[in-house]
């Protein structure tokens, strides 16, 4: 076992520890902050997988802007001085089964398949190949995402205002 | 045992079925939008993972961007449609909204 495959277990199991405990604890700030461990770990993860700008990606807008957002949603909707913090959870017997059962089922599958691995070495840096297919093949998609954000963030403010 | 593309997908699925838990099993909405966040990041390593094995060069880590972007964007909206049900409601628990109308 090399020190890559010690970093991988180290970092997933920060992400399923965290998102386990995001999943299954009653407070609802706490469950925020598990997230955030969770983004930090698959974060990690994708480093490990040669994709840097991703993981700084991740870390901006899911760390700095999606957690953030949540977390303001939580304060907003919550009595945050009252004990009014805790959230319910429903049939969670039915769903721990469902749920087990999908795991299961996927999982046989993902270890039963030979998967094709090509001998790719890990690229340098992924930033000027990412920026010169952003602005060539897929400058159609860019720009229409760009489009998508403006009107979701002038629909959220609009819609949050009324 | 060496690490590849077997680990990140059990880590990947992993993370997608806890986030299906979490939206089935939630009341609280903000809750439910935390699984969506943990099933989106799932589809990411998934994205990435196939990118770095398979033999595309990068288109994965671009769709994963992509993601990332219909994320932050339905984050937004779904945060403004909180706080408009709160605002109706005075709760955000999904299993007592049943009404569409005053």
């Amino acid at each position: 076992m090399n020190v890559y495959d010690l970093i991988f277990y180290l970092f997933a199991a920060l992400t399923l520890l965290s998102a386990f405990f995001v999943v299954t604890t009653r407070n609802i700030v706490r469950a925020a902050f598990f997230l955030l461990f969770t983004f930090f770990g698959v974060a990690g993860i994708y480093v490990l997988l040669g994709a840097d700008f991703v993981a700084i990606v991740q870390l901006i807008v899911y760390v700095g802007g999606i957690l953030i957002l949540l977390i303001f949603g939580v304060m907003i909707t919550n009595k945050i001085t009252s004990v009014d913090i805790k959230a319910g959870t429903i049939q969670t017997l039915p769903a721990a089964i469902g749920v087990g059962l999908f795991t299961g089922i996927i999982g046989a599958v993902i270890l039963n398949t030979d998967w094709f691995i090509a001998n790719s070495e890990m690229p340098e840096s992924t930033l000027s190949t990412l920026g010169k297919m952003l602005l060539n093949e897929y400058v159609l998609v860019f720009e229409l995402l760009g489009i998508l954000l403006l009107v979701a963030l002038i629909g959220a403010a609009s819609m949050a205002r009324k | 045992m060496e690490v590849t593309l077997t680990h990140f997908l059990i880590v990947s699925t992993l993370l997608f079925s806890l986030g299906i838990y979490g939206i089935v099993t939630r009341k609280n909405a903000i809750m439910v939008l935390m699984g969506i966040e943990l099933i989106l990041n799932a589809s990411n390593i998934n994205f990435i993972a196939f990118s770095r094995f398979g033999n595309f060069g990068l288109q994965g880590q671009l769709f994963a961007l992509f993601v990332i972007v219909l994320a932050a964007a339905e984050a937004a909206i779904a945060l403004a449609i909180v706080l408009n049900v709160y605002k109706t409601f005075v709760n955000v628990n999904v299993d007592e909204i049943d009404e569409l109308r005053d």
